[in-house]
């Protein structure tokens, strides 16, 4: 099972043929994605070689999506463009489109989320600005690594790339059913709701590990509907005690403005809906650990 | 990026929205011609970028030019809250104001959308409007792609219940403060107040912008309008060499890839910190994916130039990078410092986790580098850069 992704899945890339692109690409590849096409206008009908598997390049989404039936697209073009692309995508109607591009600029953002739900939600937008996800040992949609552990029974959901990596890594023995990184922009598409709400309703995730960071009310709202919805345990840590207030914190949106956004209030939330929240990943790690042992 | 008034008036006034002359100097005899320039009376208004100047006195009327250089004189240098007074704005005198308004525009992260806010309840704190009137605050959601015309508009100014004789006037004020709000990738665009003059007119007396730095790709000219003067010199430093890097006011330097685990480090550092006297990180810094010997050699150049740093925390989890490189780019980078005639004296720790690791660890032991120490936990790491800086 698994959320959003599977074995099954059939995933082009948009900017497979830029440096990025091709790196990422050839990754994806070596954890047994199943990728069926790049999408560059200017570079249609040519074939990429990947070590000896050979990727059709398609001039749009949707002439990728015909040939193949292609139901994910990761975008790895750069900010200026993204827009552009990610509309695209979406009037292509496809499923799954993961952005991973970062530095895209607000307006920009604001206005393909707006163009999606405009469109009836057709494309489930995750990012911009993440690591992608990944359901390890099926298919790879992104840049997190796919050796740091195997399938497994946890599910992770993500504001941060590099904590997925850690949290994936202190429980790489028990391993993950998905994890997604949904992104530290200030607009995003898949929220934490989202994915939790696909966790619960999973029945190859036991336990669910939630990571947030400073800024937005979004572990606020995800700890109201954790409350109402979710029956699966989580565990959940939330990054940015000392930051201060005013100054960004790497991610476009990790700032604590006034009294809102801070990480206290967003652990005082998720505690209140009975999540154990962990003052650092490892001890968060380990109350995982302690849930599963039962 | 937060603006000072007179920028924000700069622009408000390049995309149309009505607002009274000024320009900004910074020597007070510079007021006396400026105010000249005025018909002999103006406005000295101190340029921060923090509220309740006003109450601080940090504006004040000028009835002669003589007045003008005596005004500026005391709010130049001034502090306000902090912030030191550096520049003035020489405004207008507006006309009689027989009632003042607030409107903005901003990003409404919960719900994804652009949000006008609106009030007839102007020229005083926002926040405390909307906590103790809030049915006097006006939220319109603005879809992105749709804009705000003037039909939107009047919908936002019947919605904050403006009176029927400025109604007109509002909304197009308030389309031209959406051209301005998109046209420069702005976050938040505020007008505060905007005032109805006895004359007749609706303008713009004073405004907040705030820039998006992910659009300076198609914004060329917001660069100038950065205040580098006020830009901490280790943090215009690494802006200079592309990193990403916030001076805090601890001991322990901080080096990590990832926004996430950068916080995450800095939290578990000061942790640690409370059983070591207290000390708590010197920063954020950021060196993201990839992590090559030159940014790390950056990286730890900046740190090591921070005077407040005792001790170091170089905390890298592998993921697509592997460790190995970025053990090879500590000591390159290490050795690249000496090269430059640097000696680093500084107790560095570093833990390596990830892709490699085991590599990584190796390549840090055999260069038995006398002021680099390993520990392979991220919590063990942090205990000991905090006992370290403690020491020190």
């Amino acid at each position: 099972m698994a959320i959003f992704l599977n074995k099954d899945s059939k995933v082009i890339v948009q900017g497979m043929t830029g440096a990025t692109g091709m790196k990422h690409t050839k990754l994806m590849l070596g954890d047994g994605t199943n990728i069926v096409g790049g999408v560059n206008p200017r570079k249609a009908g040519t074939v990429v070689d990947f070590d000896g598997t050979e990727v059709p390049v398609f001039g749009t989404v949707a002439e990728a999506m015909k040939e193949t039936g292609a139901n994910v697209s990761v975008l790895f073009v750069p900010p200026a463009f993204a827009k552009a692309a990610v509309v695209e995508a979406i009037d292509a109607e496809i499923p799954l489109a993961v952005v991973i591009t970062e530095g895209i600029a607000v307006h920009d953002s604001a206005a393909f989320y707006a163009y999606a739900v405009e469109k009836g939600n057709k494309t489930r937008l995750i990012g911009p600005n993440c690591p992608g996800l990944i359901t390890p040992g099926q298919s790879n949609a992104g840049i997190i690594p796919g050796d740091i552990t195997k399938p497994g029974r946890i599910g992770l959901v993500s504001k941060s790339g590099t904590l997925t990596y850690q949290m994936m890594y202190e429980l790489r023995d028990i391993g993950f059913s998905s994890a997604v990184g949904i992104g530290g922009d200030p607009v995003i598409g898949t929220t934490h709701i989202d994915a939790l709400a696909a966790f619960e309703a999973d029945p190859e995730t036991d336990l669910i590990v939630m990571i947030g960071e400073i800024g937005g009310d979004a572990e606020e709202r995800a700890a109201d509907f954790i409350k109402a919805n979710v029956t699966k345990p989580v565990v959940g840590y939330v990054a940015g005690f000392t930051a201060p207030e005013g100054k960004t914190m790497g991610h476009a949106g990790a700032i604590v403005s006034g009294s809102s956004g801070t990480a206290q209030a967003k652990k005082e939330a998720l505690e209140a809906a009975g999540v154990k929240v962990g003052k650092t990943p490892t001890e968060t790690a380990k109350l995982a650990r302690a849930i599963l042992a039962g | 990026m937060d603006l000072f008034e007179y920028q924000a008036r700069d622009l408000f006034a390049k995309h149309g929205v009505p607002v009274l002359a000024g320009e900004v100097i910074d020597t007070p005899e510079a007021a006396r011609e400026a105010t000249e320039r005025l018909g002999g009376k103006s406005v000295v208004k101190a340029q921060v970028k923090v509220g309740g100047r006003g109450k601080a006195g940090g504006v004040k009327l000028a009835a002669t030019p003589d007045e003008a250089v005596a005004r500026a004189t005391d709010i130049l240098g001034m502090d306000i809250k902090g912030h030191t007074v550096h520049k003035v704005m020489i405004a207008e005198l507006s006309p009689e104001i027989e009632a003042e308004y607030y409107v903005s525009y901003l990003l409404d992260r919960t719900n994804r959308t652009f949000l006008a806010m609106a009030s007839v309840q102007g020229g005083m704190d926002i926040e405390e409007v909307a906590e103790k009137t809030p049915e006097a605050l006006a939220k319109v959601p603005v879809n992105a792609n749709d804009g705000v015309t003037l039909e939107k508009a009047r919908e936002i100014v019947a919605q904050a219940k403006f009176p029927a004789e400025v109604a007109e006037g509002v909304a197009e004020v308030l389309v031209t403060l959406w051209d301005t709000f998109v046209a420069e990738d702005a976050l938040l665009v505020e007008v505060n107040p905007l005032v109805k003059t006895k004359d007749g007119r609706i303008l713009a007396l004073d405004g907040k912008v705030s820039l998006d730095e992910n659009a300076d790709f198609r914004q060329p000219e917001h660069e100038a309008l950065e205040d580098k003067a006020a830009a901490n010199p280790l943090e215009a430093a690494a802006k200079a060499k592309g990193l990403n890097y916030v001076k805090l006011d601890g001991e322990v330097g901080i080096i990590g890839n990832g926004a996430g685990l950068v916080m995450s480090t800095l939290d578990v550092v000061a942790y640690a910190g409370e059983n070591h006297g207290g000390v708590k990180p010197a920063n954020f810094l950021d060196i993201g994916g990839g992590a090559s010997a030159e940014v790390m050699a950056n990286g730890l150049e900046i740190i090591l130039g921070d005077a407040d740093v005792k001790s170091v925390f170089v905390n890298v989890f592998g993921g697509i990078t592997a460790c190995d490189e970025v053990a090879n780019g500590i000591v390159q980078a290490l050795e690249l410092l000496a090269s430059k005639g640097e000696e680093v004296t500084k107790p560095l720790v570093v833990r390596l986790d990830g892709n490699n690791a085991e590599l990584g660890r190796k390549i840090l032991s055999d260069a038995n580098h006398p002021l680099v120490q390993r520990v392979d936990t991220m919590d063990g790491a942090a205990d000991k850069a905090a006992e370290l800086a403690a020491a020190k």
